[in-house]
């Protein structure tokens, strides 16, 4: 069973959620940190390094003895990978190169060949508390983030454990589509703000798009009948926990502790949270 | 000479845009002949990523002897370079006024990329 955590605006408490999720279900979750653009759930779980895998993707090399300058590579690319710097003949960026291979078929002289470049890594760790944390971290320049996601979710289980969640990137392109893909529930975690409110209606979409089921966390909540629990109540959406603004949360957070450690009483509800994603 | 200009407008009198990458079109003088033509280049206005690249492209095709622009990012500078046209940088003044500033070797040729990609 695969839960994602997600929001459409960063910052609500993705990471928070997910993290405290993990501890409060040890024995029966492990958590894979899909935000390979800054990871940082392992900031909060004590972990030890099991192992670091590389994630490889293909770029091109254009042999320029067998360029002819002809530009067919340069206008298949949908990136802007590759260029035609006029008689100095075809550069290739390849931190830009999102390796669909387009440009090597398109060079009707061969001229073209792949390599392989290292673009992230998988790292897959033990927690303290015995659960287990995949983290995809992106290396800096490169574009291509959901091949990591890609490869942190494929990665198999030290132990298997009957639930996987998923702390998910920011934002509704197509790191959060690669994140949450496949996923059989999703948690949208957002904050009672206008920017809050219309980043989960963009996240909602997305999700409806992809027939994925959902429910709505509110974090930070200063009332508990507040704008996005008015806007859910009232299109039909569920919303499962609300978590209240609170300072000593905040101080907890910033030392490197967790919700449950501000709040110990989450602990139950944080379990329920997880069955009642379950059916 | 062929020189290119960034820009949003159309005529001499218009205003350089500084920004390279993502400006609507590059207005091409012929100094000897005087005549003007528009290069459009508003494909890249909305380009996810690799829009000074393009432009760069867009410039090179073009034929020009030297390009005048605000500000050029890395990948740009690499390819302009590459196929040796020099980037000479101008502020937001109208073109006419750039013009004579070449023609009398009054505007800095750019050594380096002098911004970030993306600023």
């Amino acid at each position: 069973m695969k839960i994602a955590i997600a929001s459409g605006k960063g910052g609500t408490g993705k990471t928070s959620l997910a993290v405290s999720m993990l501890l409060a279900n040890a024995e029966r979750a492990r958590l894979l940190d899909c935000d390979v653009e800054e990871p940082n759930c392992h900031l909060f779980l004590r972990t030890q390094v099991a192992e670091v895998s590389s994630v490889e993707l293909l770029v091109p090399q254009v042999n320029a003895d067998l360029c002819r300058l002809c530009g067919r590579c340069v206008r298949a690319c949908q990136f802007n990978a590759l260029a035609m710097a006029g008689k100095a003949g075809v550069m290739v960026f390849e931190e830009l190169c999102h390796s669909c291979g387009g440009c090597a078929r398109a060079c009707p002289f061969g001229a073209i060949t792949e390599r392989l470049v290292k673009t992230g890594d998988v790292t897959q760790a033990r927690c303290e508390s015995g659960a287990e944390l995949v983290t995809g971290t992106l290396v800096v320049g490169r574009s291509s983030a959901p091949a990591v996601i890609r490869a942190v979710k494929k990665k198999a289980a030290l132990e298997s454990k009957p639930f996987t969640l998923i702390d998910s990137p920011p934002g509704t392109a197509c790191t959060f589509v690669a994140a949450v893909d496949g996923s059989n529930f999703v948690l949208l975690v957002t904050e009672a703000t206008p920017f809050g409110l219309n980043d989960l209606k963009l996240a909602i979409e997305a999700l409806q798009n992809m027939a994925i089921p959902f429910a709505i966390v509110i974090n930070r909540i200063t009332e508990i009948e507040n704008m996005v629990k008015t806007y859910c109540d009232r299109k039909g959406f569920q919303v499962w926990l609300q978590i209240p603004e609170d300072r000593h949360i905040a101080e907890t957070y910033a030392r490197g502790g967790t919700l449950l450690d501000a709040m110990p009483d989450m602990h139950e509800k944080l379990r329920q949270l997880l069955d009642r994603c379950a059916p | 000479m062929k020189l290119a200009f960034s820009t949003a407008g159309e005529g001499m009198d218009s205003l350089l845009d500084t920004r390279f990458g993502r400006c609507a079109r590059f207005l091409i003088l012929d100094q000897e002949s005087g005549a003007v033509s528009l290069l459009e280049n508003s494909q890249n206005l909305n380009a996810a990523q690799g829009a000074g690249i393009q432009s760069a492209q867009n410039v090179i095709t073009a034929g020009v002897d030297a390009l005048v622009t605000g500000h050029c990012g890395p990948k740009a500078f690499k390819v302009l370079r590459a196929a040796g046209v020099p980037i000479y940088l101008g502020e937001e003044i109208p073109i006419q006024v750039l013009a004579e500033q070449f023609q009398q070797g009054s505007l800095v040729q750019l050594e380096e990329a002098d911004v970030e990609g993306h600023w």
